[in-house]
């Protein structure tokens, strides 16, 4: 550990960590604010892609100056989230489909699969 | 040595991951990390549809670099269309054909699309090769297709098929 | 004076992502169908994972590093089982 904080390195966290958040809840906020399932699916992955990259970069600069050795389990955490978050949208996306074919609902495209 | 090495690159992923999340290249880590690695790639031999193999480095680069620069674009239009109160974004969905087949290909392409904030995929049809994508600002179809087109799907067709 | 820059700056980052959770939970609880809230939840648990980065810099331990991935693992498993669970009625086929 080292006892003082260099001044360039509490800047560029500073940075990192209010831009991340402020884009993050950006997306929430669009989650609250877009009128239909589809269209606030895109807002999350604001926060799981430059968001959470962003806080997840300052804590591994942070890390890795105040520790004096590299410290970059942060990006385990970002692969995870930025591979996981795509599938978990794909799917619930998928099961949005179905259910709105069923119900017949507006706006909703046809499904390609030969009906049974 | 094949058959204890099914997939060598998986392996040394996994032993990767293990040493980062350790903290720590000590011998016995290796060894550790290692073993686990090596009975981790043997089980995926079960579930993995087939080997993966990286025809062209240099695409894959490059394919980095684009997506890395598009999710940054892509990042910022978002965030100005939240901003404007009185956007309403005219969203649609676009369905087009792929010239891609290769399973891990469509893969790193759903995880791409979705991953951007602008762009969502929704659904892919296997028989006719087609596939559903919704789109939050939505201003011309075929622009949309091209450019899918030609910044990702060429870059996957050289790395993969 | 660089500790105090960075206090701050993790302060409104944490009320940033307070505001965010805050909103997520609007969602889930407005609906208005079952998606739109399994939706807010995978982006609730998100925006957790990252409070819980940001408590990590401010104290300067990584214990909070391994409560974060583990909510990250355990968010995922737990959206998929839902939106399985929405398309099929069942969680294991």
């Amino acid at each position: 550990m080292i006892d003082e904080l260099p001044l360039w390195l509490s800047i560029l966290v500073s940075v990192c960590v209010v831009l991340g958040a402020g884009l993050t809840m950006a997306g929430c906020l669009g989650l609250v604010r877009f009128p239909d399932f589809y269209r606030r699916i895109h807002a999350p992955t604001m926060g799981t892609s430059m968001g959470g990259g962003l806080i997840l970069v300052a804590s591994a600069i942070f890390f890795t100056v105040t520790q004096q050795r590299l410290v970059i389990h942060e990006m385990v955490i970002f692969l995870f989230v930025t591979v996981t978050t795509p599938v978990t949208l794909m799917l619930l996306a998928r099961a949005t489909l179905f259910r709105d074919r069923i119900e017949e609902a507006r706006d909703t495209p046809p499904s390609d699969a030969p009906k049974d | 040595m094949k058959r204890l090495f099914p997939y060598p690159v998986l392996a040394a992923l996994l032993l990767l991951l293990w040493l980062v999340l350790q903290q720590s290249m000590g011998l016995g880590q290796i060894l550790l990390g290692g073993a686990v690695a090596i009975a981790v790639s043997l089980a995926a031999s079960a579930i993995l549809p087939g080997r993966v193999r990286f025809r062209r480095i240099t695409s894959l680069v490059q394919l980095i670099a684009v997506a890395g620069i598009d999710i940054i674009r892509s990042n910022i239009s978002v965030l100005l269309i939240l901003i404007n109160p009185r956007a309403t974004p005219s969203a649609g969905f676009i369905k087009m054909e792929l010239q891609l087949t290769n399973q891990f290909g469509l893969a790193v392409l759903a995880c791409l699309l979705t991953a951007t904030p602008g762009s969502a995929w929704l659904e892919y049809d296997g028989e006719r090769n087609t596939v559903l994508i919704h789109v939050l600002d939505l201003i011309d179809k075929d622009e949309w297709i091209a450019t899918i087109r030609h910044r990702y799907e060429r870059l996957l067709l050289e790395i993969f098929e | 004076m660089s500790q105090a820059i960075l206090d701050w700056s993790l302060l409104a980052a944490q009320l940033m992502l307070g505001v965010g959770m805050l909103a997520t939970l609007y969602r889930m609880v407005r609906g208005p169908r079952a998606q739109d809230r399994i939706l807010a939840l995978d982006a609730l648990y998100v925006v957790g994972l990252l409070l819980l980065v940001t408590l990590g810099i401010r104290t300067g331990s990584q214990i909070y590093f391994e409560l974060a991935m583990l909510i990250g693992l355990l968010g995922f498993v737990g959206t998929v089982a839902l939106a399985k669970f929405l398309m099929r009625g069942e969680v294991i086929e």
